[in-house]
């Protein structure tokens, strides 16, 4: 396997805090690495620093062996890098199929963005099938702004698969969405990922999800990796259970 | 007996594109804690925005200890004891966490009452006093929410609201958080609230409501809704045998 996208080192400190402190993250190219930790352990921030929305004070970052450190967050969008946010970031003013639309756009210049008027005929379909897919089709008319949270959760993972990144970036794809639509996704993911080979990095606190559904899972503790392994691995690690999954007992859900 | 903690008789409510909640009926019991599941955008938040006064209900009668609540501002229904935590994010992120947390007391003018709250908050919360003094932007999103929670204790309402509590929130946190609220509800506070991870919220209710596309299709204890084999494949991930 190859590496595809790298973090090294990473330190970032916010005023007094150090939410990074020496951090380092391999993902490998057409994996499902699931990044695990308390909350307040870092592992938004790490996403920020891989995506450019945050500098890192040290450290590097590169993807697909080119060095990305310090790259600005559309830059490393259209190197193929693409994330969802923990609180979703959607444009509330336009309905949720031109969302959609807005974020087929990743290869055009800005000029091009600009000036075009309409999106063809296969981009509008392709976004109602995406949009169909995570169960939100019928909404596709709406003032996006007028979705419920885990509405909007949706139609942020729609607009980020649609723009067919090659490394995709969930930060906790389940959080506020139901059991069964969780499981869906869940198969949308392994499916993306068996059958377009599309890389993905995930951090979530739904352990059932993380373990049936990663290669790999980083588990991260007070700003640096506290390790790395498989899901058994990881689940059995005593450090894991003291800083994480709390209490030693299996995790229920 | 007679007059119910809260309920709700035929409520219609929405947000000007068409109705969210379409003829809305049951009853909170006092002392109880009370959970709402159902899909994405079948109108669990709009539901505890109606009891909060966030949106008036268009049509039907919503009372609180045989109290109307329809068209009370939400200052006039937290003076009633009742408080909601939302669902989005609601620190101010400049302000420090105590700032926030003090903020919870608004309605209380005696700064001896408020720091002895305060300080009672911080006993269940450790996350407030660990950092009181930081900026709340500074916090993890699930830091934040703890915030949050520890905010809406501030005026010892008699009715919380809880909008996904458990969002964001890692697994120890989470128990902890449960755990919260239970002891919320054993200190005397009915607990309403809407939940995703809806096997852990139902297994600790005393009632479950079954939310459906703006109406209510299942009322019972929280085992029954639990169990019952359609809703578990519908809305709670499918009759995993849960050990």
């Amino acid at each position: 396997m190859t590496t595809l996208l790298e973090a090294k080192g990473i330190s970032r400190a916010f005023g007094g805090v150090q939410a990074l402190d020496n951090c380092s993250l391999t993902v490998e190219k057409g994996s499902i690495t699931g990044l695990i930790g308390p909350n307040g352990s870092g592992k938004t921030t790490l996403f920020n620093v891989i995506t450019g929305y945050v500098k890192p004070d040290q450290g590097t970052v590169s993807f697909a062996g080119e060095d990305v450190t310090g790259a600005r967050p559309n830059e490393i969008f259209s190197k193929g890098v693409g994330r969802t946010f923990q609180l979703t970031r959607i444009f509330g003013r336009m309905t949720v199929l031109e969302n959609m639309l807005v974020a087929t756009q990743r290869e055009e210049s800005w000029l091009k963005g600009l000036t075009r008027s309409m999106s063809s005929a296969e981009e509008v379909s392709a976004a109602l099938e995406m949009l169909e897919f995570v169960g939100i089709a019928k909404l596709a008319k709406l003032q996006a702004g007028s979705l419920s949270y885990g509405q909007r959760k949706l139609l942020e993972l729609a607009y980020v698969l649609i723009a067919d990144p090659d490394v995709i970036l969930l930060d906790e794809p389940a959080g506020g969405v139901n059991l069964t639509l969780i499981n869906e996704i869940a198969s949308k993911i392994r499916l993306l990922n068996k059958e377009q080979g599309k890389t993905f990095l995930v951090v979530e606190h739904n352990m059932e999800f993380v373990m049936n559904l990663c290669d790999s899972v980083t588990v991260m503790n007070q700003g640096h990796t506290l390790t790395s392994g498989t899901p058994s691995e990881v689940r059995s690690d005593k450090r894991v259970l003291d800083a994480y999954l709390g209490g030693g007992d299996e995790e229920e859900n | 007996m007679g007059t119910p903690f809260l309920s709700f008789e035929g409520v219609i409510a929405g947000y000007g594109g068409g109705d969210v909640l379409k003829g809305v009926n049951f009853e909170v019991n006092a002392g109880g804690i009370t959970s709402i599941v159902g899909p994405n955008g079948c109108g669990k938040s709009t539901l505890l925005k109606t009891v909060s006064g966030l949106l008036k209900p268009r049509l039907g009668s919503l009372t609180f200890k045989g109290e109307s609540l329809v068209g009370k501002s939400p200052k006039a229904i937290l003076q009633m004891g009742i408080v909601q935590v939302p669902q989005n994010h609601s620190l101010f992120k400049e302000m420090t966490v105590r700032q926030n947390v003090e903020l919870g007391a608004f309605l209380i003018k005696d700064k001896a009452v408020i720091t002895q709250r305060y300080e009672k908050v911080c006993s269940l919360f450790p996350v407030v006093a660990e950092r009181s003094s930081d900026r709340a932007g500074a916090l993890s999103g699930g830091q934040q929410r703890l915030v949050e929670f520890a905010r809406c204790l501030m005026l010892e309402p008699e009715l919380v609201l809880l909008d996904e509590p458990s969002m964001g929130l890692d697994p120890k946190t989470l128990r902890a958080m449960f755990a919260t609220i239970e002891a919320m509800n054993a200190e005397g506070r009915t607990v309403l609230l809407v939940e995703q991870n809806a096997r852990q919220a139902l297994k600790m209710s005393h009632s479950g409501v079954v939310l459906e596309n703006g109406v209510v299709r299942l009322t019972g204890s929280g085992l029954d809704v639990l169990n019952n084999p359609e809703i578990a494949a519908l809305y709670l991930g499918g009759t995993i045998s849960h050990k």
